[in-house]
């Protein structure tokens, strides 16, 4: 029998075994082509079998292997040999393909046990994740504790620098936003409100909604996308860098020195960007009640405050440190994380974010509850 | 096209490099021949990474002309770019492995990006290339974070000849190594470079793979190159050469490397 095989190789009876003939480009430039007809080797091969490396053009390493390793699986095994200038390297990989065996002479876990291993893993991690938050949050509070007693501890000009960073620098874009809102809330409002001649209603409608909610939803989840992910990214590149572990093993807290100023700053950072993000929410629905409804400023102010009840205002703003401690908690907490490789950056930048805003909503959700319940 | 036996395989001309008012390189010469291990010797901060960044085509020099298998690499089409920068392997400092991918993954790189292959086979390939490089396959799984010093500077290896390059640049293949994980990678070098018939370009600092593993060394000096086998190199009166080659730790070198027999 002859089995010829296109291009690369030719399969010949030779005596009482075989003859295997390379031939043409057998270069790492040819591997897809030669991978492929080896492939196509009969799988019972027997005897001897000799290569015959004479016609085989600029013979690469990867292609020799791949030619190695498919005659290592034959059954039964042949006896291989090489002759016709075989080339150079051959030594080596033979040498290789023996460590190769012994490597893997082990044998790979049978899958159930592999799933069963997975589900533990992820068991243990899920464990250790939780553990993780609980020990983050118990060297929090140590700090925060001993600070009283260590007037150091607080870290004033970190904490200014942050409360630059994350406060006065989002200013703007708090701002524009909290105005453009309250004056699309008040448009909509207004061409229902309307239709039963109660145009003046928008203004309850503007300054509730801006001061129980908007105002301070909004300006948490602009810090959560802003500030969030800056402390997720910058103690994580700290993590990559061991400048924590450098902090450590100079005795120094990084809890104390990183995590607690930033909490801090944003905790006076976020009530005071939400009383700004109010003023403007208010000037929005103003603006818009003037220009498209016609009620000059006097009567709007008179009509606002009669729709405000004495907590409105600050049944807003009291979740603003509790937002504040929530984004920052968990962006550094991701932050600190980080480990190994650039991609844990970006996915716990990410995570860090998603969360921050997620836990907002929540507890939001909470308090919506609560001031009911409490006629708040 | 590319030639990969042209000699010399690496030829420099009248390099210039500044950074600002600093001149890095004023001229400088270099030449490697087929088949040999120059090393690239210098002071801190006289441009050695430079001059390979030069080479490389990852830095345009501000005049001089390099020439790989006698191709100007300034002056290549897009694909025969292609072609010259898969004709070599680098190494670079630090590994600079990938760090969201396993090892295996970071030596298949390449072989995925040109090539059409079974994930079998890429399998096998890296098996190869990692056993090559005296590392076990099961280091495959790895990340690099997971790797000590030796493991990253062998995995960046086994990258490197992942494409078959004959030509293989090292940028302080054992800084950072202990003596004995150095001694490992330079008896490795060596080894490679006969199995494989490779021609290496490589910067360091470590006396001791010097005198084991170079043929013929070049020193950078004043933003040029003294370039001499290393019995000339010993002989040079330039008082750095002299400084360089004859300081305490030389000594300690040479004589290691005269009791080898190599160098």
């Amino acid at each position: 029998m002859s089995a010829t095989l296109t291009d690369a190789l030719a399969l010949e009876p030779d005596g009482d075994g075989w003859r295997l003939l390379l031939v043409g480009d057998w270069s790492l430039a040819a591997m897809p082509r030669i991978e492929a007809q080896l492939k196509n080797l009969p799988a019972a091969l027997s005897g001897n079998l000799v290569c015959d490396w004479t016609d085989a053009r600029a013979p690469g390493i990867s292609p020799a292997w791949a030619l190695l390793r498919r005659l290592a699986e034959t059954v039964p095994p042949v006896n291989v040999t090489h002759t016709g200038n075989p080339p150079h390297f051959l030594d080596l990989l033979q040498k290789l393909h023996v460590e190769r065996h012994a490597a893997y002479s082990r044998q790979a876990e049978p899958t159930l046990e592999r799933l069963v291993g997975k589900l533990g893993r992820w068991s243990v991690l899920q464990g250790v994740h939780g553990h993780g938050v609980i020990v983050f949050l118990g060297r929090i509070a140590t700090v925060v504790g001993e600070a009283f007693s260590r007037p150091r501890a607080w870290r004033g000009s970190s904490v200014a620098r942050h409360i630059y960073e994350t406060g006065i620098t989002a200013i703007p874009i708090v701002s524009l936003i909290a105005f453009l809102i309250s004056v699309i809330v008040a448009y909509l409002g207004a061409q229902q409100l309307s239709r039963f001649g109660a145009d003046i209603f928008v203004v309850d409608l503007v300054t509730i909604a801006t001061l129980r909610e908007m105002g301070v939803l909004l300006t948490s989840v602009i810090v959560a996308g802003r500030s969030g992910s800056a402390f997720a990214a910058e103690l994580g590149v700290m993590q990559l860098n061991e400048e924590t572990d450098a902090l450590r093993a100079m005795g120094m807290n990084p809890i104390e020195l990183l995590v607690v100023p930033r909490v801090l700053a944003l905790v006076i950072a976020l009530p005071l960007l939400t009383v700004i993000a109010d003023a403007m929410g208010l000037a929005g629905g103003g603006l818009l009640s003037l220009i498209n409804l016609h009620i000059p400023l006097p009567q709007f102010i008179a009509r606002l405050r009669e729709s405000l009840s004495p907590t409105t205002f600050w049944s807003g703003l009291v979740k603003a440190p509790v937002f504040a401690i929530l984004i920052a908690m968990v962006g550094t907490y991701r932050g600190m994380q980080v480990r190994d490789s650039a991609r844990e950056l970006g996915r716990l930048t990410t995570v860090a974010v998603v969360q921050s805003i997620f836990m907002v909503i929540l507890a939001d959700a909470l308090f919506a509850v609560l001031f009911v319940q409490i006629k708040f | 096209m590319l030639d990969p036996n042209f000699n010399p395989a690496i030829r420099v001309r009248g390099l210039h490099n500044r950074f600002g008012a600093q001149v890095v390189h004023d001229g400088l010469d270099m030449e490697v021949q087929q088949h040999e291990i120059f090393g690239v010797v210098g002071g801190s901060g006289t441009g050695k990474s430079v001059l390979l960044r030069s080479i490389l085509g990852l830095r345009h020099p501000d005049s001089g002309s390099v020439e790989i298998y006698g191709q100007d690499v300034e002056k290549l089409a897009a694909t025969d770019r292609l072609s010259l920068v898969q004709s070599y392997g680098v190494t670079f400092q630090n590994g600079a492995l990938i760090s969201s991918l396993t090892v295996a993954q970071n030596v298949q790189l390449p072989l995925r990006e040109y090539f059409s292959l079974a994930e079998k086979t890429l399998d096998e390939l890296a098996d190869m290339n990692l056993l090559m490089v005296g590392l076990a396959p099961d280091d495959g799984a790895k990340f690099p974070s997971q790797l000590s010093g030796g493991m990253i500077k062998r995995a960046a290896l086994a990258r490197a000849l992942a494409l078959e390059p004959k030509l293989l640049f090292l940028d302080e293949p054992t800084s950072g190594l202990d003596p004995i994980s150095a001694t490992a990678f330079d008896e490795l070098l060596l080894y490679l470079h006969t199995q494989l018939r490779l021609t290496v370009v490589m910067i360091t600092h470590d006396l001791d793979t010097l005198f084991q593993t170079c043929s013929r060394v070049g020193v950078i000096i004043d933003g040029r190159m003294i370039s001499d086998t290393l019995p000339g190199m010993l002989k040079n009166p330039n008082p750095w050469i002299q400084e360089y080659f004859h300081g305490p730790r030389a000594r300690a070198a040479e004589m290691e490397a005269a009791k080898d027999g190599h160098g």
